[in-house]
């Protein structure tokens, strides 16, 4: 039997609230599909299950905030439900939850949410939680005429997820800052080779399945990360843990403000066009509010690339637990010397911001030097 | 399909990428990407629109001349007239 937990999906996240369950009781899940719609201060996000079974227990309602690492649900796995076929196994009782601090009241029941599926409809487009309303139709049933009432008192939902997100920054980068000894590199890398060999296989192209740049600055980073494996890692409990897989964050930029840095995961296995395609979704998927618990919690280092910005290098603070974070800058013309020929070079500068706990100027320079080589050769990347 | 017809279309599809900005008052003449506060993923994710929508696959080389709106319209109508 397994303890399915509130997961951590950010540095500073202590609570989630659970807004839906994507199964019901008795149902099969596999490794990987979704289990819950759970909301943070940063997102709604879609949490994964970690284990392949049959869902035995569901701990909390909808509209339940708990704390992280809360057993909000229990799963049998696939040897227990091959083992029932031969005896029955009881079901151990998990340890209660005490919610946390709910914002709202939120009704305790254990049947199923009475609601009109108009009224679901509108309750969704509106962000408004249904378990947190009491319903005036027969039995207690939720009407559209609830929701509406409902909407008419909430303040915008942007706003507090504005608040929030800046809230959760505010907390990670402090604690950043205040624990992580930074130390910081930079270097400036000619690009020409690198753009030259992406414009031309772009030309070859379908429109949907061009590149863009920073998927070799992406590909380049996972790549060098295999040389200095201490970079790609995280610090807790007093002690450096090195990550096998190579999942890169992407600071990303959310249009009414703020940012999140979900995962490419496994980035060194995968081939520029299939890293190009998960870039896209991925990008997409951040502005439009779904993530995956994984690609939130599972990044192994960070990169922030502020070059569309008209930024020409930036320092960026590491994201805890990761130990390090590259930032790239603006693509810009320089005059470049090579092979004792001056020219003009497009060209952009890398920086490394490292935790000088876990690794010393002579690593983070060597990582560097082997992200600048990589790109030299952008057709073995 | 006249150039104002051109500019409907192409304003709709600038609102699927950037839904919060105020079109109405985008300036024709100056950088989208600019006015937008639109990144190299968008612009993509604009030009494989203007694909879709279009059949007309901008070529990298041709982005320049689709950087503000009024360069995008009339390079749509040289292209769809051709």
């Amino acid at each position: 039997m397994a303890n399915f937990v509130m997961p951590k999906l950010g540095a500073d996240m202590t609570t989630g609230r659970l807004l839906s369950w994507s199964k019901n009781i008795g149902d099969r899940i596999e490794r990987g599909e979704i289990i819950a719609e759970v909301h943070t201060d940063k997102a709604d996000i879609e949490i994964e299950s970690f284990i392949s079974g049959v869902i035995e227990k569901f701990l909390i309602e909808p509209g339940d905030e708990v704390p992280i690492g809360a057993t909000i649900a229990v799963i049998r796995n696939d040897d227990e439900v091959a083992a029932l076929l031969e005896a029955p196994v009881k079901v151990p009782d998990p340890l209660p939850i005490a919610p946390v601090s709910p914002t709202q009241e939120v009704l305790a029941t254990t049947e199923r949410l009475r609601i009109s599926p108009v009224a679901r409809k509108l309750a969704e487009e509106l962000g408004i939680e249904p378990s947190t309303i009491k319903g005036s139709g027969p039995g207690g049933r939720i009407t559209r005429e609830d929701i509406e009432r409902t909407a008419a008192t909430k303040p915008p939902a942007s706003s507090d997820r504005q608040i929030g997100m800046r809230q959760m920054i505010a907390a990670a980068m402090a604690r950043a800052k205040r624990e992580i000894p930074h130390y910081y590199l930079r270097t400036t890398i000619d690009l020409k080779r690198a753009l030259d060999w992406l414009a031309q296989e772009n030309a070859g192209r379908s429109v949907a399945d061009r590149m863009l740049y920073s998927v070799l600055l992406i590909k380049a980073v996972a790549l060098a990360l295999r040389n200095v494996p201490e970079l790609n890692a995280t610090w807790e409990n007093e002690q450096v843990n090195l990550k096998p897989s190579i999942n890169i964050g992407l600071a990303i930029s959310l249009r009414q403000g703020g940012l999140i840095a979900p995962a490419l995961l496994e980035v060194d296995q995968k081939n520029l066009a299939a890293l190009m395609q998960n870039f896209r979704d991925l990008v997409q998927r951040t502005r439009a509010g779904s993530l995956r618990s994984s690609e939130l919690s599972e990044a192994t280092m960070t990169i922030t690339n502020l070059g569309e910005q008209g930024v020409e290098e930036v320092y960026g603070i590491i994201y805890p637990p990761q130990v390090a974070l590259v930032g790239f800058g603006k693509v810009v013309e320089r005059p470049w010397a090579v092979n004792g020929m001056l020219g003009v070079r497009p060209v952009i500068t890398a920086t490394l911001s490292a935790d000088h706990r876990v690794s010393d100027g002579h690593r983070g320079g060597l990582f560097l030097s082997a992200l600048d080589r990589l790109l030299q050769e952008p057709e073995k990347l | 399909m006249t150039k104002e017809e051109l500019q409907t279309i192409v304003l709709r599809l600038l609102g699927n990428i950037a839904p919060e900005a105020d079109l109405a008052h985008l300036n024709p003449t100056v950088n989208l990407r600019d006015q937008l506060d639109i990144d190299s993923m968008d612009f993509l994710n604009f030009v494989i629109a203007l694909d879709k929508e279009f059949h007309v696959a901008v070529p990298e080389t041709a982005y320049s001349q689709i950087a503000t709106l009024q360069g995008c319209v009339t390079y749509l109508a040289q292209r769809l007239e051709g």
